[in-house]
């Protein structure tokens, strides 16, 4: 027995994906031609699976911004926020994020990560209760371990069983943080956030929701999924990130609650570590202008997940339950979805590969997300590439991977 | 509140539609090891438990509980 002999199964697969010549994860994006276009493991693809919604990652304002940032400021701030790391435009960051969702206080985060998994360890402790979201990100199911908290999980976007829960807590629900998504993540599914802040408001507890997936994609402002529900007011606590529409890497908490500017010193993740450089606090801050500026962005990213979503379903493939800039393509047999993959890349399109136990259930998904700045043609070409999968032979009459 | 004998015999039952139908269950018969559930199945066990008792189980005791006896003595804490 060694420490080492947990990571058994996972040397065994990476061993297995490598005598086949494939190896999905950790694809290297070798040279980008446009914030759609880029040569990954030597190959001239689409970028179909990056999260870069609005497409603002090659955005001359944004990149002015951060240069001017850089000369200006210094490539980092080499401190924490809580001691030399806090500088005028953190906190300019903070204040315009919190005028662009209309609450009262904002928290810059290093991360999205930070963001999420901080607060959700720190809302809670030892005493208290956390009902979350079974399908709930990596970084939320992270930071309630660590918070001390009971944890309960109720079925996913499933307000009636989240009313259960609720129920059975009794007087415990005034210790009690619900934890729900936007945009869940893999299948681009958005939450009935109006059932379940209908159910919050029966029963009490205070809300906490993810947008990270849905910032700059839903509602009239593009604050996300609780904005396009009507109920901003309810979620007492919305976290996510800049490192998808905004094109930038960092993450945020905003809330009414006047509480938030004391927590903000009890998140290990806040305090702990560098905060963010000023090339990316700047361009973050370009990105957030433009989104509010650009509203043709978001039907724009609206049109091409339509036309990805009716294409692979005119294809005959599975995909996701409902039309979102994130569109997934289920398969039963995770060597055939292996297979796919590489399939895709050498036809010109890049996806994200989602085996389980990531994806939610017991099948692999590959896993699109389209961008504003994609093209009608671009999505056509998406769509040709997986329509050469439809010809393509089983593993099982192939090679086995 | 169930008496642990017939916690057990509910705990059976619910758990029969994940079995293949050799299986002999025991106290004894450890979830994931012995009776092959996998991490999923599992969850949607205890669900199904959840539904039946009308209770919730924390995740925070899932690492407490391998055996049928294990799943069992949780439950008597919990119903």
């Amino acid at each position: 027995m060694s420490l080492f002999d947990k990571f058994q199964p996972l040397i065994d697969i990476r061993a297995e994906l490598d005598r086949a010549g494939i190896m999905p994860f950790g694809a290297v994006t070798e040279k980008f031609l446009s914030a759609t276009e880029a040569i990954v493991n030597g190959h001239e693809v689409i970028l179909a699976g990056t999260n870069n919604y609005l497409g603002l990652t090659f955005e001359p304002e944004c990149i002015t911004a951060a240069k001017t940032a850089i000369e200006e400021q210094g490539t980092g701030t080499t401190g924490s926020r809580m001691a030399n790391g806090t500088f005028a435009e953190h906190v300019k960051l903070e204040q315009e994020l919190a005028a662009f969702f209309d609450k009262q206080h904002a928290i810059v985060f290093s991360t999205g990560y930070a963001a999420t998994m901080g607060m959700a360890a720190t809302l809670a402790g030892p005493d208290d209760v956390i009902v979350l979201d079974a399908d709930s990100h990596a970084s939320l199911y992270d930071g309630v371990r660590l918070s001390g908290a009971e944890i309960i999980r109720f079925r996913h976007s499933d307000a009636g069983d989240l009313e259960k829960r609720l129920r059975r807590l009794g007087e415990r629900i005034d210790n009690t943080l619900i934890i729900v998504e936007g945009v869940y993540s893999m299948l681009g599914d958005r939450a009935p956030l109006a059932e379940i802040a209908a159910v919050k408001r029966r029963y009490g507890g205070l809300l906490l929701v993810d947008e990270a997936h849905s910032l700059g994609m839903l509602g009239d402002h593009g604050r996300g999924v609780a904005e396009e529900q009507g109920v901003e007011d309810d979620v007492d606590f919305m976290v996510g990130t800049f490192s998808k529409s905004l094109g930038a890497i960092g993450g945020y908490c905003v809330s009414n609650h006047p509480q938030l500017e004391a927590i903000r010193f009890a998140v290990r993740s806040y305090i702990f570590t560098a905060s963010p450089s000023p090339s990316v606090v700047a361009s973050t801050r370009a990105a957030l202008r433009l989104l509010q500026e650009r509203p043709e962005l978001r039907d724009r990213l609206w049109d091409n997940a339509r036309q990805l979503y009716i294409g692979l379903q005119e294809r005959g493939f599975q995909v996701s339950p409902q039309v979102s800039p994130v569109v997934a393509v289920t398969i039963e047999d995770r060597d055939q979805a292996i297979l796919w993959w590489n399939r895709l890349l050498e036809h010109g399109a890049y996806v994200n590969l989602v085996m389980p136990p990531a994806s939610p259930g017991d099948y692999s998904l590959l896993r699109c997300s389209v961008s504003a700045a994609h093209t009608p043609a671009q999505i056509e070409r998406i769509l040709d590439a997986f329509a050469t999968l439809k010809n393509s032979p089983h593993p099982a009459t192939s090679h086995t991977v | 509140m169930p008496k642990y004998n017939e916690l057990i015999t509910r705990i059976y039952t619910i758990l029969q539609p994940f079995l293949k139908p050799e299986i002999h269950l025991t106290e004894d018969s450890e979830l994931v090891t012995e009776l092959g559930l996998t991490s999923l199945q599992v969850m949607t066990l205890i669900e199904h438990i959840e539904d039946d008792f009308d209770i919730s189980v924390p995740l925070n005791i899932l690492p407490n509980i391998r055996t049928i006896r294990d799943l069992a003595n949780q439950l008597v804490k919990l119903t």
